[in-house]
């Protein structure tokens, strides 16, 4: 397995705020991705994970500014902005938006609306072409064809979601970004949800990206995951790794805080909340919350340092001759 | 708890909203339809207990929540609050009950008013019910509340706006709303999750430990690890019905229904070692106006058998299990 | 099961609160504190607001503005301006700037006076459609409608025909008129509070409808009802002005209405008298304006949903790829 189809390098994101100044809501994130991949980005709110998809997809405010880059198959997508990102947003990267199964507009057919940006981007030369690949996309996503012609309300929460997912496929992309695809549905329809994007990522070849907060979904959806503070990545590798070897204090706290179906351990929340984004952070951002936080963590930025099988994260404690010990 | 002198007894409690028919049902006079949000629900919450209702939406487990706080009406049954049947009640006469349970809601952004501050939103039960006496002694319950809910030191909190607290200090102003009159029931619905994960487990704790000092509790969710977590025994609701409950470790390690056992394989692990075969269930939970004819979970059932389609189970004890684990369903 | 570090229990200074784009959109800020922050901050907004307190000021203090009588002849039929009469004369030889500054009065109250009149119809209305519901809202909206498809001008016609021409028929005659649009705006914005969960909660709590609408509901309705009212004057406004020029209007007074119409009956085109029409009607134009300004703000910055901004504008920028070592 090749491993970057999909290459993010050191990718920032800035937001201008109204009253002056600026928010660095992505500082410096790097991962790649193999084709077929299914990577998790997990977090709380305002980690800068949604951020940082968006920037990808080149779907950001003009109140942003971005640099970094973001490799697809060799090309920097980043390279001019706009310009370099427009033929490849849909067509190579395409995006599941959080709350995307109740963006559909209500007056037209869930065909139509599938079929739009095919239209639009020119992947249908004609509506007929247009309607039968609707109807492909509908089959593949577990949605009989004939449906084509309901209208949004005629479609359960599970089938807009998965409705959802056929329109991102539309134009055949290789990198699927998907936000938080299953937060506001039912277990058994979550379940569903996320054996079809694994199917998908199966049948199809496609990589993919998973943001989520939920971490038990990305446990059992993802190989690999990339847990977000503060906009940087502070810990990746292999799911499995991160929940039995974590190298970074947040990572386990943010394990402990998740309730099991058959843990017994206590669940505990992390104090305090994440820091702000629109000044500068000094030392390692989650120290404030951290419980081993140690003397250099308030003042020296903590390295990134790599360990077996692609696990990578930044923490003080990983310096320490024990390092073994961090979690 | 003993089954006996329970706290909230709730008995064949039916809710069903009226579906509207509008304006050509109306002249073409098609029947009335009727959401059956809640089909015959029996439970107890004894002091010092706290009782997960779990399913998924449209179950019916907000409209029991509801009902149990008499913001709905419910159709026929019983909820009998320490002893005393609160079904019929009028208004003047529920006002004095209402002190005594109180209901916190799943949307903390949503439930205090944005024009209150801290000290506004704890101490209005305060003055609806008129309690509390003089201006003084008021704020020194407010404080107390605040401190009970966990937001200390109170000072710090009191003159704040909600748009200047995050959810979970918000989640925990509704808390202390709820706490000031001093409930004997707290009624939770969703109480996390709207919440960022970290601080889920905080708010869950404050809720256990308020069963502790001696708070009977509800508590609405649709996430059985939560429940398995922190509450002392679930009710697993399908379709305005409890198909299995029991004492929390009973239903989530040996569930008897198929339903439970669905749900409970699907639930994701937080290790990726743990990664079962999820028994997924197709389709989405029937529509609560046409409820299937026999046991209501039949049309999706992997084990069902004809006399699944004529044959309604009742909740009965669970063969082979503890007394208190009991399950509705004709082939346990 | 044991409880752990209790969450969130940090002491609240600015490092902990949220902002950017994840931040909650929605703040909250009294109906008092946001009429300031509009006026001060919207220039539209500002310059309406001191165009009608000047026009507010003129028309109180009238009796010491105005240089000449409203009724005495002092010079020559439609003497053009001059430095002795700013804004000249008109076909009786009667002062148009003290005719103006005196028109100001009567304009200005019937304005208010008519949109307070709508106000109260039409809130009240509101209020009670909007809270109540059911089929107090059914029969209420039911005379909303009725009301809504009356033509305007027949019933002013007809009204001023019956019940005479006075001041406090036509304030009357305007409130009537126009409390349909204030009633179904507040209706809708009520409704909608109602469902609010902290309303909700209130009610759970045993709160009774005194305390649920002056306490949790109005003050969410309050600003918009202001902001209607502000609107409502500037078509009250309008609304006296054409009734004047209908000749409709009480003949003992004279407002900038009455004052175009005059011109018109009195021949001051033919006389190439434009001072005679153009003051009345521009200060009319420039006090609906100045109206339209400070309603329209008030509306925007509480309408959230004209708020709204777009992932669709696509013009971010990028920086070169060393920008990481400027920022550190």
């Amino acid at each position: 397995m090749s491993r970057d189809l999909l290459r993010v390098e050191d990718l920032h994101v800035w937001f201008d705020l109204d009253g002056g100044g600026e928010l660095h809501a992505v500082q410096g994130i790097s991962f790649d991705l193999a084709e077929g991949e299914r990577m998790g980005l997990v977090g709380e709110s305002g980690c800068g994970k949604t951020t940082s998809i968006l920037a990808m997809m080149g779907l950001l405010p003009s109140s942003a500014s971005v640099s970094g880059k973001v490799i697809l198959d060799g090309v920097d997508m980043l390279e001019k902005g706009e310009e370099t990102v427009a033929p490849h947003r849909w067509h190579d990267v395409a995006m599941i938006f959080q709350g995307a199964m109740n963006a559909f507009n209500p007056v037209k057919t869930v065909g139509e609306q599938i079929a739009e940006p095919m239209l639009l981007h020119g992947t249908a030369s004609s509506k007929s072409v247009a309607s039968a690949r609707v109807r492909e996309l509908l089959e593949l996503v577990g949605i009989s064809g004939s449906r084509a012609k309901r209208y949004p309300h005629e479609f359960s929460g599970g089938m807009r979601q998965r409705a959802a997912i056929a329109m991102a496929l539309a134009c055949q992309p290789k990198v699927l970004l998907a936000d938080e695809p299953t937060t506001a549905l039912d277990v058994m329809v979550q379940a569903q949800i996320l054996e079809l994007l694994i199917s998908l990522t199966h049948d199809l070849g496609l990589t993919m990206i998973l943001v989520t907060h939920d971490l038990p979904v990305v446990a059992q959806v993802c190989g690999r995951a990339a847990v977000m503070y503060a906009g940087r990545i502070a810990e990746e590798g292999p799911t499995q790794t991160l929940y039995h070897d974590p190298r970074h204090p947040y990572t386990r706290m943010l394990f402990a805080a998740t309730p099991d179906l058959y843990g017994d351990d206590a669940v505990i929340s992390i104090p305090g909340a994440p820091p702000r984004l629109d000044r500068e952070l000094v030392g390692c951002p989650f120290q404030p919350r951290c419980d081993s936080a140690f003397d250099p963590c308030p003042s020296k930025e903590p390295r990134e340092r790599s360990f077996d099988g692609g696990h990578r994260a930044s923490c003080h404690l990983n310096e320490l001759p024990t390092a073994a010990t961090v979690a | 708890m003993s089954q006996n002198g329970a706290l909230l007894e709730v008995s064949d409690l039916v809710t069903r909203y009226p579906v509207p028919r509008g304006l050509i049902g109306t002249i073409a006079r098609r029947p009335r339809q009727q959401v059956h949000a809640v089909e015959g629900v029996t439970f107890t919450v004894g002091a010092g207990e706290m009782l997960a209702l779990v399913g998924e939406s449209g179950c019916g487990k907000t409209t029991t929540a509801q009902t149990v706080m008499r913001m709905v009406e419910e159709d026929s049954g019983q909820i009998r609050f320490r002893g005393r049947d609160i079904t019929g009640l009028s208004h003047r006469e529920l006002r004095p009950i209402r002190r005594e349970m109180q209901i916190i809601f799943q949307d903390p952004y949503e439930s205090l008013d944005p024009r209150f501050r801290v000290r506004d939103t704890v101490e209005e039960p305060l003055l609806i019910h008129s309690e509390g006496g003089s201006g003084k002694q008021r704020t020194e319950r407010i404080t107390e509340a605040l401190v009970r809910a966990g937001l200390t030191p109170p000072d710090l909190y009191i003159n704040r706006f909600p748009h200047e607290l995050s959810g979970g200090q918000r989640q925990r102003v509704a808390i202390a709303a709820a706490l000031v009159l001093e409930p004997k029931l707290l009624v939770a619905d969703e109480p996390v999750s709207m919440l960022d994960v970290s601080v889920r487990a905080g708010i869950l704790s404050l809720l256990d430990e308020l069963r502790k000092s001696g708070l009977g509790i509800l508590m609405i969710t649709h996430d059985l690890s939560t429940a398995s977590h922190f509450a002392d025994r679930i009710a697993v609701m399908y379709l305005g019905r409890i198909v299995e409950e029991g004492p929390a470790r009973d239903v989530v390690r040996s569930p008897r229904h198929p339903y439970t056992k669905a749900l409970v394989s699907v639930v994701p692990k937080r290790d990726p070692r743990d990664r079962t075969e999820p028994q997924i269930l197709q389709g989405e939970t029937p529509n609560p106006v046409h409820v299937p004819e026999g046991c209501r979970f039949h049309p999706r059932c992997p084990i069902a058998i004809d006399d699944c389609r004529a044959t309604d189970p009742a909740l009965e004890p669970v063969p082979g299990g503890g007394a208190e684990h009991r399950g509705a369903c004709i082939r346990m | 099961m044991s409880s752990g570090p209790p969450d969130q229990i940090v002491p609240l200074n600015e490092a902990n609160v949220v902002v950017g784009p994840d931040a909650p959109a929605e703040i909250a800020v009294g109906p008092r504190s946001l009429m300031r922050t509009v006026l001060l901050e919207n220039r539209a907004a500002m310059i309406g607001t001191i165009i009608l307190v000047v026009t507010t000021l003129i028309a109180i203090f009238a009796g010491v503005l105005a240089p000449h009588s409203t009724t005495e002849q002092i010079g020559p039929v439609y003497a053009p301006p001059s430095s002795k009469w700013w804004l000249g004369l008109d076909d009786g030889g009667v002062d148009m700037l003290s005719q103006m500054i005196y028109g100001a009065r009567i304009s200005m109250i019937v304005g208010f006076a008519g949109a307070a009149v709508a106000m109260i119809i039409g809130g009240g209305v509101g209020i009670v459609s909007g809270y109540f519901g059911g089929r107090t809202d059914i029969a209420l909206m039911r005379i909303t409608d009725y009301f809504l498809v009356i033509p305007d001008v027949p019933l002013m016609i007809v009204f001023a025909a019956v019940f005479g021409r006075s001041l406090l028929n036509i304030i009357i005659i305007i409130g009537i008129i126009y409390w349909t649009s204030t009633a179904r705006l507040i209706r809708a914005q009520i409704k909608s509070v109602r469902e609010r969960v902290y309303v909700k909660r209130a009610q759970s709590l045993g709160a009774g409808h005194n305390r649920l609408i002056w306490k949790h509901v109005m003050p969410q309705v309050v600003p918009l009802l202001v902001a209607n009212t502000v609107l409502t004057i500037a078509t009250a406004i309008f609304a006296e002005t054409y009734i004047a020029f209908l000749g409709l209007s009480d003949p003992t007074k004279s407002s900038w209405g009455r004052l175009i119409q005059n011109s018109l009956s009195g021949g001051a085109i033919f006389h190439n008298a434009w001072w005679a029409v153009v003051p009345p009607g521009l200060a009319v134009t420039v006090v609906i304006l100045a109206c339209t300004m400070v309603g329209q703000a008030l509306e925007d910055a509480m309408n959230p949903r004209l708020k709204v901004g777009h992932l669709s504008v696509r013009r971010f920028r990028v920086r070169p790829f060393s920008a990481r070592l400027d920022t550190r």
